[in-house]
């Protein structure tokens, strides 16, 4: 079960339900009773064309794509099946094509996918949906991922015999803070309307004009501002629906894909990050039925431009009189360790943050055993409270607030006031702040200043990054591969999809740097090798690998 | 009307539904009704079982007068009323704006009451407690005579609760459409009544008999079919089937529109009178002196018949087994199944008829705009296609036809028919497949006036 209730599931009949037997193309084959016919075909390989049947919305059978023709058993004179000579009921097939987005598995059900008629169906409605369509591919974001394109490539003609004038309909229509719509281009298969009142929860788009003038329009004096919107734009099977954000920003054929998770809060959305020589453009919901079925909040779609942010520090470095200087890498680890190493355990504290991987705070935690010697290191992660929306967002936005409590890291940040008042009591004296803020969470600026080592390891500049005596830039959510836990429990994988900019490393390199310099042991040079290591070392992991964790993650071991 | 049936022997009009609508002082008002019988049937309904009232209307063999003729008490009995849970709702269908129809109307605007009744009886057979009138929203004189009758029906307790003691409760109400064609379509009527946008519902699943209106089991009859039900209990399904020929039972109202004489509406007997009777005795010939060339038989959506055409139609004879004969179109008689097996049909009873002045393609082109503005967009092939067959027969109607534009249309028409969610499809593409394939000299001489044309010099 997602983490969003889905109002429909029609490619998930429950297991529990009866087999019955469907020929698909002259082929018996034995599927769950009441499975779509479009599911029918797609568990066997075939692709019956559609646009506006999805899976998770109810059916409209308005695109007239799906159409197939449908054989029923032929019935005696008792008005039973007839069986040929296999035991099989014979077929009688009707003259009028049915819709295959509201034909459901039944017994006997016959399936013919590639029919003539079927053909000259297909033909003809690629004809019509083209005939008004601006065919401005060229210019068009969606070239590339659009199925207008690929089905008439497939099963349209190859040429129009529309001549006459096209209809004209409003274009670059603002419905939305990161949406536009060109009704032109629209093909009227009402998935956004059905996503927007089904699952968003904000029913605000419609349909007006009439027949072939019919278009895609926002309610009068509304705005589509729901924070699912950007789904919108992923289910539009053509351009009319595009995000403010990605248009016109890369031809998606040039995108490398990688498969990821969202960062944004605990609920670990599934996405495909596509990015182009070391910038990512964008990131899209990737299906996965265990987190977030097809979506994703446009919070969290939008939540990487941060990564190439002007304020990314890109390289090691210590400050001196003037300002920060940079270092070469292996003097500033040694250097960095040899302070640590200096200090009494007991006035050492490490700020970590839970946006981290378990691979990175496994390494913490190795790197605090290190140099805790007999007394305790304060460790404790910096809490992020949002709102949870019943649907996908979760109240914690923090990615892997999971992992650090099972990792012994911390867990809601209950101590970071004993933070604030070590520092006043002069009890810690130096602070390793790890992807956190300490001024954000509570230390005063003013307050930094007294402390006699303060180590800044992060991607952005912030007030403790600008007190720091040593600056250690690492990498963002893109530029590094590892494994988070989100809210329900669910182990998923992060990869790399870009090299980290500048001199910063990956989060692994550096604190198994820091291990290496103090002496301790090698747990491997990137995440999957620290991944083994880890899951042998923590009873809560135990028996996972990183190859086992797949591209849908794998659930705590109970 | 004096000379009406009895010139050259056509039956006389057979007036059961239109009995009293034209005698001049039958007016719309209870009293009047009352004094002409009404309500009467009502009583006897009232006492009678509700599936015996069904039963009853299944013996006549009622089939519904609103285009496709489905036999109503099949219809009533799709609803297993030992199973149903759900409350039923009766609709009635008086979205009448199928082209050259006019029949409803003169029913709603001149005898209202007796609609009332036959709704009453309806809801009563079908155990509904709550009726809609769905009336064309252009209709708004129609629909103040309709508040005005349930008014009076229900301060006489026809309406309302414990009709005449029976202790059947029953309201109806009056809604006025949206103005489009596409209301007229039952489940797009369902549609709109929810206060939705008409789009007709995708069937399966949504059979009206199992989800309509508001996912209830729903009855959605026509005008003249309801008002049948009355006749119907009157004098016995029996008596009624009596009425015409078997399968074509009862009366219906033909509207004769375009190039005749005396264009109107005549209600016959199923059966009883031949196209040439109608057009030539009832409505005194082709206007001018002008030649007929082409009938459309059932509203603007049927198919056209051209004249001089012969139709071999397979029909049972006196004996009761099946015989072929030809038949000119003068000779066919009017109702559902000789019209069907001439290629064509019944459909709303709505014939109208073009002279050998008309020119064929603008003809089209006038049903084709119609259809291009009414189609309501929800599926493509008939969002797309009618509007693109309009635009075709618009330039071909102003001269600019090409060679290709002819079997453009009628592969066009061949894309849009059997593959849309409602009956719109065959609505708008059988008549430019008929006019063009029936008349396809005239949109070839338009289509190839393209040489004659100045040619730009690149």
């Amino acid at each position: 079960m997602a983490l969003i209730q889905n109002p429909f599931d029609h490619d998930l009949p429950s297991a529990d339900t009866p087999r019955v037997h469907v020929q698909l193309d002259g082929k018996w084959e034995e599927v769950p009773r009441g499975l779509n016919v479009i599911e029918v075909a797609r568990r066997f390989g075939k692709l019956i064309p559609h646009y506006c049947y999805h899976p998770k919305l109810s059916i409209a059978g308005n695109c007239r794509m799906c159409l197939f023709e449908m054989g029923t058993p032929k019935l005696g004179p008792e008005r039973k099946p007839i069986l040929d000579g296999e035991g099989r009921p014979e077929l009688q097939w009707m003259p009028r094509p049915q819709i295959a987005c509201a034909t459901t598995a039944f017994e006997g059900l016959g399936i013919r996918t590639g029919s003539p008629l079927v053909e000259s169906c297909q033909k003809g409605v690629m004809e019509f949906l083209l005939a008004n369509h601006p065919l401005d591919c060229p210019i068009c974001d969606q070239a590339g991922e659009c199925k207008l394109q690929e089905h008439a490539f497939d099963y349209g003609k190859g040429r129009s015999r529309f001549g006459e004038e096209k209809v004209r309909k409003p274009k670059r229509v603002d419905i939305g803070p990161r949406i536009l719509l060109d009704d032109e281009r629209c093909i009227l298969c009402t998935r956004c309307i059905r996503f927007a009142r089904e699952i968003a929860d904000d029913d605000c788009l419609g349909i007006t004009e009439r027949g072939g003038y019919n278009r895609l329009s926002i309610y009068p004096d509304k705005r589509f501002t729901s924070n699912y919107s950007l789904n919108t734009a992923d289910i539009c099977p053509v351009g009319a629906l595009t995000t403010k954000d990605f248009r016109f920003r890369m031809r998606v054929w040039f995108l490398k894909e990688t498969e990821s998770i969202c960062v944004d809060c605990a609920t670990g959305c599934n996405v495909t990050i596509g990015s182009r020589e070391g910038f990512v453009h964008r990131l899209t919901p990737r299906v996965n039925e265990a987190v977030n079925s097809h979506w994703m909040c446009d919070q969290g779609r939008l939540g990487f431009h941060p990564i190439h942010s002007k304020h990314r520090v890109l390289e090691p470095a210590r400050r001196a009189e003037t300002g920060l200087f940079p270092g070469e890498w292996p003097f500033v680890l040694r250097q960095v360790a040899e302070s640590l190493r200096k200090q009494n355990p007991s006035s050492l504290a490490l700020l970590v943050s839970a946006r981290l991987t378990n691979e990175e705070l496994f390494l913490v935690q190795r790197l605090r055993d290190l140099l805790r010697g007999e007394s305790e290191i304060f460790t404790e992660v910096v809490p992020r409270k949002g709102v949870a929306d019943g649907l996908l967002r979760s109240d914690d936005l923090n990615p892997n607030s999971q992992g650090a409590r099972i990792l012994g890291i911390g867990a809601d940040g209950e101590k970071l006031p004993e933070l604030r008042k070590g520092i006043e009591e002069g009890k810690i004296r130096a602070l390793f702040c790890l992807h956190e803020d300490a001024v954000g969470a509570g230390v005063p600026e003013e307050m930094l200043e007294r402390l006699s080592l303060l180590v800044w390891q992060g991607i952005l500049a912030d007030k403790t990054c600008e007190k720091a005596h040593w600056v250690l830039p690492g990498a963002s959510f893109a530029e590094k591969s590892g494994s988070m836990v989100n809210r329900a429990g669910r182990v998923q994988r992060l990869q790399r999809a870009i090299p980290t900019p500048g001199r910063a490393k990956e989060d692994v390199w550096i604190l198994q740097g820091l291990i290496l310099a103090l002496g301790g042991e090698d747990l491997g040079q990137g995440g999957p090798d620290v991944f083994s290591k880890m899951a042998a070392a923590t009873p809560a992991f135990q028996g996972l690998t990183w190859a086992g964790l797949g591209d849908q993650g794998a659930p705590l071991p109970a | 009307m004096a000379e009406i049936g009895t010139a050259k022997g056509p039956a006389a009009e057979h007036r059961i539904i239109l009995r009293y609508a034209d005698e001049p002082d039958y007016t719309t008002d209870i009293d009047c009704y009352l004094r002409h019988g009404g309500y009467e049937q009502l009583r006897k309904a009232l006492s009678m079982e509700p599936a015996a009232i069904v039963a009853e209307v299944k013996a006549s063999g009622l089939r519904g007068r609103g285009g496709a003729g489905f036999p109503t008490g099949t219809k009533w009995g799709f609803i297993d009323h030992a199973k149903n849970q759900k409350p039923v709702y009766l609709l009635c269908n008086a979205d009448e704006s199928e082209p050259g129809t006019f029949k409803d109307r003169q029913i709603i605007y001149k005898d209202p009451h007796q609609l009332l009744e036959g709704m009453i009886i309806s809801s009563y057979a079908n155990r509904a407690h709550l009726a809609y009138i769905y009336i064309r929203g252009e209709m708004v004189r129609g629909a103040q005579i309709l508040e005005r009758a349930l008014a009076e029906a229900r301060a006489k307790n026809f309406l309302g609760e414990n009709i005449l003691g029976s202790g059947y409760d029953l309201d109806m109400f009056v809604f006025r459409g949206a103005g489009a064609y596409i209301c007229g379509e039952e489940t797009g009527l369902i549609e709109s009544l929810e206060g939705k946008r008409a789009y007709p519902r995708i069937k399966p699943p949504y059979f009206p008999a199992v989800l309509g209106l508001y996912l209830c089991p729903t009855i959605v009859n026509n005008v003249e079919t309801l008002c049948n039900v009355k006749h119907i209990v009157e004098m016995g399904g029996a008596a009624y089937a009596k009425i015409g020929t078997p399968n074509n039972t009862g009366t219906r109202i033909w509207c004769v529109s375009g190039d005749v004489r005396r264009p109107g509406y005549f209600e016959y007997d199923g059966g009883a009178i031949t196209m040439g009777e109608l057009l030539y005795d009832v409505c005194g010939g082709i206007r001018d002196g002008n030649r007929l060339k082409a009938v459309i038989p059932g509203g603007s959506s049927a198919k056209v018949l051209r004249a001089g055409e012969t139709y071999r139609i397979r029909r049972k004879n006196s004996q009761g087994t099946m015989e072929e004969v030809e038949m000119k179109l003068e000779d066919l008689p009017l109702d559902f199944d000789t019209i069907a097996a001439s290629g064509s049909m019944s459909g709303s009873g709505g014939i109208i008829v073009m002279d050998h002045t008309r020119d064929m393609v603008e003809c089209l082109n006038n049903l084709s705009a119609f259809y291009a503005h009414e189609s309501c967009g929800q599926c493509t092939p008939c969002r797309e296609g009618a509007l693109w067959m309009h635009k075709i027969l618009d330039r071909m109607a102003e001269g600019e036809g090409r060679p290709e534009d002819p079997q453009l249309l009628l592969d066009l028409a061949e894309q849009i028919a059997g593959r849309t969610i409602c009956a719109f499809g065959e609505a708008c593409s059988w008549p430019v497949e008929s006019f063009v394939a029936k008349f396809r000299e005239e949109f070839e001489a338009k289509a190839a006036k393209e040489h004659e044309r100045l040619q730009p010099a690149c």
